[in-house]
């Protein structure tokens, strides 16, 4: 059987799929993969199912080494230098190992997640229908904790198919959609305004759990103490300070602080791959809108197979690599040592 | 015939999940609201639902929004949550053992101070309640439990713990709780309990439902470290009573 090695990974890389709903009701949270439309493509691109397990590749560098036989491969989401024993692979495209050869990832380039799909997935232990890495539930396989340099990925031998790149549509600075509420009556019409009419920032102590906002404080009209209640992903709650927190995809299944608004489904990949310190807006939708938007996004998901596209030259992967070296200098503002120092866990407690 | 129930709000949250809300408040007659309305979503599930999570005074309503969308599904939970409650529903008991004080719950001597009582007393009216599963959240196994007497009312903690044991049994505000994973807390430590309410690789996975009864039983610190191995090796160690 042929697997790969993980040579060095950074912090925040984890297996993650689909996720495990339906437990939600004690407590389980469903975890799965933050972006999931880079997910399904990088699984499409290997001929996989769109929500197979992945490797989630957070903000740094990787590097993986196959062993005991070829790998097929495809990268998707945040875009970085990515080469294989000196070959560059360009994002969306798949690419195979040769034994002993290695991939090697550098540091995301405006985003904080791709994902590196592995042809026929990654061989694991399902709870819940899910290898999904949930290190607080003890949950994920084959290691229930984020990856670390040395674990093994058993994969299939790679099936030699041509290699194919995937269209997706182009990525978009457009504000990020939410419908208000559910708690949104407990903030003035004036701090709703401020809300949408300012630019916010992700702080780099954001994780899985819930990215921090940074912005004008939104004051509460009651306080900033109500009765738990069920949380999304992508519920915006505002703790007594002010500063918004988006909840994310290993959030607690309850919360006690009011929710302003909610990040619509269709958007929350696209939120999830800003990088902390760059400045971006919020505009409230109407319902309608956002299951309009929720609609369009299925069917992009449904149709990935049809975007899928025969690579015509290797020379024109390393002329885009090229330029996106030269257009992509000033990079990530996070550096391992703030990114995940600081839990969500630590200030959140239950309520 | 009960009188007209007075209709839950319906909060969108976001595109995928509606918010029933039968109170804002901690109130025991909207959680049997809740608790009811989804006995009825699981008997009879409406398309396009995905899951439905019960707390306090909500029911979270999970839902794909290629199948139905806010307004048509707002309507028959509407519908759903027009019924009256059943007055008796069959629901389980458990007593649950918790050695209390000591390394085992670090706040039971300071709860008694703020009370004005002893350790004794305290650990005497928190055995005393008959409680329910409110809800479970925050992570898993955590239960939220109602019906905590009124002078174990208490306000949370200035600064919560960063981490608390695995098993702990607390206080916080109007509420009692059965915290399975270790992780951060601002509420009272009274015990611990061996009592695993998540454990992968056992039969149930989670022990407790929602609307599930509680009592408490006082152990000694001996017979909680022999529970704590067999709970580790999948006992279950609540006992299920009759109600």
């Amino acid at each position: 059987m042929s697997k790969l090695v993980i040579a060095s990974i950074g912090p925040a890389s984890s297996v993650q799929d689909g996720g495990r709903p339906g437990a939600q009701r004690y407590g389980l949270v469903p975890s799965g993969a933050m972006d999931r439309l880079a997910l399904a493509a990088a699984n499409i691109l290997v001929g996989n199912e769109p929500f197979t397990a992945a490797v989630e590749v957070g903000p740094f560098g990787a590097k993986f080494t196959a062993r005991g036989g070829a790998v097929r491969v495809a990268l998707a989401g945040a875009p970085r230098n990515a080469d294989i024993a000196g070959r560059a692979v360009a994002s969306d495209t798949s690419a195979t190992l040769a034994d002993g050869e290695t991939l090697t990832l550098g540091f995301a380039r405006g985003g904080s997640f791709s994902y590196l799909a592995i042809e026929g997935g990654i061989a694991g232990e399902p709870m819940f229908g899910s290898l999904a890495v949930n290190a607080r539930a003890g949950l994920g396989s084959p290691y229930p904790r984020p990856l670390q340099s040395g674990d093994e990925l058993q994969a299939k031998a790679a099936s030699g198919t041509a290699e194919r790149r995937i269209e997706l549509p182009a990525t978009t600075d457009a504000p990020i959609l939410i419908v208000w509420g559910p708690q949104d009556d407990e903030f003035a019409d004036e701090t709703k305004k401020l809300f949408v009419d300012s630019e916010w920032k992700i702080s780099a102590t954001s994780d899985r759990m819930g990215y921090r906002l940074e912005g004008p404080v939104l004051k509460h009209l009651h306080g900033h103490n109500i009765v738990s209640d069920g949380t999304v992903n992508g519920s915006l709650q505002v703790p007594g300070n002010g500063q918004p927190i988006v909840l994310m995809r290993d959030r607690g299944t309850s919360g006690g602080y009011p929710k302003i608004a909610t990040v619509i489904s269709a958007d929350f990949g696209r939120l999830a791959q800003i990088p902390a310190g760059r400045a971006f807006r919020f505009r409230a939708v109407s319902m309608a809108e956002a299951q309009a938007e929720a609609r369009k996004f299925a069917a992009l998901l449904h149709t990935l197979p049809e975007r899928l596209r025969a690579i015509e030259s290797v020379d024109l992967n390393i002329e885009a690599l090229h330029d996106a070296n030269v257009a992509g200098h000033a990079v990530s503002a996070v550096d391992a040592g703030t990114w995940h120092a600081v839990s969500l866990a630590d200030i959140a407690g239950p309520d | 015939m009960a009188a007209t129930l007075p209709p839950p709000r319906l909060l969108p949250s976001g595109d995928c999940a509606i918010t029933v809300e039968f109170s804002r408040n901690i109130d025991d007659a909207a959680n049997r609201r809740v608790l009811a309305l989804d006995r009825a979503m699981t008997a009879e599930p409406l398309t396009g639902v995905t899951e439905t999570v019960p707390t306090y005074r909500s029911l979270l309503v999970h839902y794909d929004p290629v199948l139905v969308d806010f307004d048509k599904l707002g309507e028959k939970i509407l519908a759903l949550a027009q019924r009256p409650v059943p007055a008796t529903i069959k629901t389980r008991r458990w007593r649950i053992p918790v050695v209390y004080g000591g390394e085992h719950g670090v706040d039971l001597e300071d709860v008694a101070k703020t009370l004005n009582t002893t350790p004794d007393d305290i650990v005497a009216r928190h055995v005393a309640g008959d409680y329910r599963v409110a809800m479970i959240g925050f992570t898993p196994g955590w239960s939220y439990l109602s019906g905590l007497e009124k002078s174990l009312h208490m306000p949370r903690r200035q600064n919560p713990r960063l981490l608390t044991p695995a098993g702990t049994i607390s206080i916080g505000g109007v509420q009692t709780g059965v915290q399975c994973l270790a992780g951060p807390s601002g509420w009272h430590l009274l015990g611990r309990t061996a009592v695993r309410t998540y454990q992968l690789h056992r039969d149930p996975i989670f022990l407790l439902e929602p609307g599930d009864n509680v009592t408490f039983a006082a152990i000694d610190a001996k017979t909680f470290a022999e529970q704590d191995r067999a709970a580790e090796a999948g006992e279950f160690i609540a006992e299920q009573i009759a109600s």
